[in-house]
């Protein structure tokens, strides 16, 4: 490897670093602005500037590539000097309005400037004004503080996919805006706040509402959508005040959606927070010994048989567990977790995971999407294939249209008949994939609802199984599951008689053979209720407790701690930041207390659970690590082919789950996205 | 300078004519086929040649789309380059060069007539006749200083009474012709020709 000198100090570096990345192997901190790890180089804030020798002048670290036997020095006067320079023309125009600005606290701006600010200005000119723009419901702007340091340009171009944002004018009367100031038409908009290393762009909901300092921060996992992203929830008292994302480069990098980022607003409203209980047609209050009393009456009037439990989108693993033995203590094992009716084959793992996970799509070098839209489904995902895309070129077809994912792809056909020719060698895709050294097939969830979901998925696997691609090394086959605690579910055997019928529970569901329905914090179920006692027990009145006869309020996903598995079947950990509202309760607890009243002594503790999870995990390797390979069992399923058209389910981005739907601010992400699908305008 | 801002009434549809189709394939070829992209700037001047000397929205964005590439990339283009008109100009547009040279043999005179005759600010179509005007930078004749471009010709070697009589004749829509209004012949110097150093100093 070749060799730099900093500061005195010989170090090794790998070829293709800069000198800035290098100097960070040596641990010498470089103030930067403009610079950021995950985008391309600009150089123009001047923020970095090192001394080399022999060089008269000092340059620029971020953009100079690191070369053999370079001398840099980064402690001299010279620097200190090149960089007070840099900052005085940073702060000539910059407002002097840190008290009253969002980002003290953390701004980039206010720290380094305590390094190589000056105290006094010499700049005797007005300074330059700039007017606000708007940029969304998201991002406040206040662009008088802007320095250009053209991260939040860069970003929207190739990270977000979204040109949208650019810099316009020139010289002092440079401007950052969007196009006309309209607001960011993409899902990962809300980053730019965090890239932006003054008070630009600032948070528009967390606008004035506490200082970095005063918040408590705990470090969790996002449960709006199956990706796992990980998140940093900061707490003021018990109210979650904002999520902010947490560096992991195999999952979110350093971002995260807009919906796990604002949702959280929607913690605070809503809410369930005493026992409910419907007479005279209106749910009225009432307390936990009358709820659960009323409970244990139906539970006696009815035969086992006819209970039935649907676990929600955001239900940790534990809090599952302790379900199924509540239901197996009432000796039902009506249990499910879908909200649709998607083929899943739960034999063995790799059968619903994303088995080449979410960094392994750097590495892929062929791209199949079949049914589904990653963009809505998984955000962080969607921009990982899209990375791949920029950076590799990698060539991405789609069976079914999933509309702007905000890269290019070829739509192969819209018919399920396509599927029947890549299997039977037929298609100009089967080669595609053969000759691939590391191809990727998604299958979507809505191509698992039709009627030849099974044969979609157990062709496909046997398939990639007979022409060896499925490896120790590589595997091809990924589900995408949409909801954060499907895998876990999978892997807890939740659903019984895997392999008989898939749909027991749907179809006596809609014979009604179920007198009683418990809803563990399930609101996306689609049922019509004719007679069945609905018992919810959740977080949110939502669509769930509209119908339910009892409610049980429960904590939600920032209020307790949790296992839960994301689609590439990594156990990771939410932790606990803030404490159930009113009277609510931990689920396990309330799945004690109802052990208690029916005078059973089989209670469980939550270290208890949480033991039993983790040993019931197949191929569970360590907590935030991807699973062990397994040798894949080639089992033939007989299935039917049926001719079918592939639609994708829309998804309604900003309204998937319980939380997002009361969250004030996700509702005005949705109507300006529905008003730019009606009318095609905006603001 | 200030920013640029672009016009309140903008028309609703833009589209090169024939003429200016034939133009754009030329300017095309002058491109390597994966970077069509640089012939925005060409393409906006011929946009802003089409359309009375400023150029619409509409027009950004089918440049936009023709060579697709985002709005706002455009956009960025026609913002920075003070060339770019992106509200209407009056059909005598009078770009004053004010940089050094100029201003030390009389921009300023020249600049304070454009108030008095034709707007008091910069970039205000005139009551009478069709006139508008803007100060600008350099235009690269500072042999001839001060001077003025009106459209695309330059007036050279003004001083005020010239001046009053050019822009008079805007106003009337009878332009006076183009060139040195001191009698010289290009830039060739004024009196005598010397050749060859003869009589030089």
């Amino acid at each position: 490897m070749p060799k730099i000198t900093i500061n005195g100090k010989e170090i090794e570096f790998e070829k293709g670093m800069t000198v800035l990345q290098a100097c960070e192997l040596a641990n010498v901190e470089i103030p930067r602005f403009c610079y950021h790890e995950k985008l391309s180089i600009a150089g123009n804030c001047r923020m970095c500037l090192v001394e080399m020798e022999k060089s008269p002048k000092p340059i620029a670290s971020c953009a100079m590539p690191a070369a053999e036997g370079m001398n840099i020095k980064t402690n001299t006067s010279l620097v200190e000097k090149a960089r007070k320079g840099v900052m005085e023309f940073l702060l000539a125009n910059h407002p002097l309005d840190c008290p009253v600005c969002d980002q003290g606290g953390e701004c980039d701006l206010q720290d380094q400037s305590l390094y190589y600010g000056v105290d006094k200005s010499r700049f005797v000119e007005n300074k330059r004004d700039v007017k606000e723009k708007y940029m969304g419901p998201l991002i406040k702007t206040q662009m008088t503080r802007c320095i250009h340091c053209t991260r939040c340009v860069r970003f929207a171009t190739e990270i977000a996919g979204v040109p949208e944002i650019g810099a316009i004018g020139r010289g002092e009367n440079m401007q950052i805006t969007t196009y006309l100031e309209k607001s960011m038409e993409s899902e990962l908009s809300a980053n730019v706040i965090d890239l932006c290393p003054v008070g630009a762009l600032t948070s528009k909901p967390y606008a004035f509402e506490a200082r970095p300092w005063e918040l408590k921060k705990t470090e969790s996992v996002d449960v709006m959508d199956a990706v796992g992203s990980n998140i940093r929830v900061d707490t003021y008292n018990w109210e979650v005040k904002r999520i902010l994302p947490r560096l992991n480069n195999d999952i979110n990098e350093e971002w995260i959606s807009d919906k796990t980022r604002y949702s959280c607003d929607g913690l605070l409203k809503q809410r369930l927070d005493v026992p409910y209980i419907k007479k005279e047609n209106k749910l009225q209050k009432s307390n936990w010994d009358e709820a659960l009393d009323l409970l244990i009456k139906k539970i006696k009037e009815v035969q086992p048989n006819e209970i039935a439990g649907h676990i929600g989108d955001m239900i940790n693993m534990e809090n599952a567990l302790g379900f199924k033995k509540l239901f197996n203590l009432i000796k039902s094992n009506n249990l499910e977790f879908r909200e649709k009716k998607f083929y899943i084959n739960s034999s063995e793992k790799i059968n619903y995971i994303f088995n080449s996970s979410i960094n392994g799509i750097e590495q892929s070098d062929f791209i199949l999407l079949i049914g589904t839209n990653p963009r809505h489904e998984a955000s962080m995902l969607n921009a990982r294939i899209r990375k791949a895309f920029v950076q590799k070129k990698v060539p991405i077809f789609s069976i079914g249209d999933p509309g702007d994912l905000t890269y290019d792809y070829k739509i192969i056909s819209d018919k399920t008949d396509e599927i029947k020719k890549i299997i039977n060698n037929e298609s100009e895709l089967s080669n595609k994939i053969l000759s691939a050294k590391n191809p990727i097939i998604i299958i979507g969830e809505s191509v698992l609802e039709l009627e030849s979901g099974k044969y979609i998925f157990e062709e496909i696997k046997n398939f990639l199984i007979q022409n060896n691609k499925i490896s120790q090394e590589w595997n091809p086959l990924n589900i995408l599951i949409q909801n954060a605690s499907t895998v876990g579910l999978l892997d807890l055997k939740i659903i019984p008689n895997q392999k008989e019928n898939n749909f027991t529970f749907f179809n006596n569901l809609e014979n009604k053979k179920f007198k009683l329905l418990y809803l563990l914090g399930s609101d996306n179920l689609d049922f019509k209720k004719d007679n069945e006692f609905v018992v919810y027990q959740g977080s949110h009145g939502d669509r769930g407790a509209e119908v339910a006869d009892i409610v049980l309020p429960s904590a939600t996903y920032t209020e307790q701690e949790g296992l839960y598995e994301n689609l590439e079947g990594r156990v990771q950990e939410c932790k606990k930041a803030s404490y159930p509202i009113g009277e609510a309760l931990e689920d396990w607890k309330i799945f004690n207390r109802i052990i208690k009243k029916m005078g059973l002594n089989d209670t469980t503790n939550f270290d208890q659970l949480r033991k039993e999870v983790l040993n019931s995990i197949p191929n569970f390797s360590e907590l935030n690590e991807l699973p062990k390979n397994a040798e894949s069992k080639n089992s033939k399923i007989q299935s039917n082919f049926v001719s079918e058209k592939i639609t994708i389910r829309e998804l309604d981005y900003y309204y998937t789950n319980s939380i997002s739907r009361s969250s004030k601010t996700m509702s005005e992400c949705r109507q300006i996205r529905q008003k730019i699908k009606k009318d095609g305008t905006n603001n | 300078m200030s920013l640029k801002k672009v016009h309140e009434d903008q028309p609703k549809d833009f589209k090169f004519n024939s003429e200016n189709l034939k133009k754009v394939e030329e300017i095309f070829k002058r491109y390597p086929e994966k970077n069509k992209k640089s012939a925005v700037m060409p393409l906006l001047y011929l946009a802003q040649r089409q359309n009375d000397n400023w150029i619409p929205l509409a027009a950004m964005k089918y440049i936009a789309n023709y060579l697709s590439i985002p709005y706002i990339s455009v956009y960025e283009v026609a913002t920075f380059y003070t060339m770019y008109n992106l509200a209407p100009v009056g059909k005598y547009f009078i770009q004053v060069c004010t940089t050094t040279p100029c201003l030390i043999r009389g921009a300023d005179k020249i600049v304070k007539l454009c108030k008095d005759k034709i707007s008091p600010n910069e970039n205000e179509i005139s009551k009478q006749g069709s006139c508008s005007w803007m100060e600008v930078e350099c235009l690269g004749a500072c042999v001839s200083a001060p001077m003025v471009q009106i459209n695309d010709d330059y007036y050279e070697d003004l001083d005020e009474k010239n001046t009053k009589d050019i822009l008079e004749s805007l106003i009337k829509d009878k332009p006076l012709k183009p060139g040195s209004y001191r009698g010289r012949k290009n830039t060739a110097p004024e009196k005598k020709l010397n050749t060859n150093g003869e009589n030089h100093a």
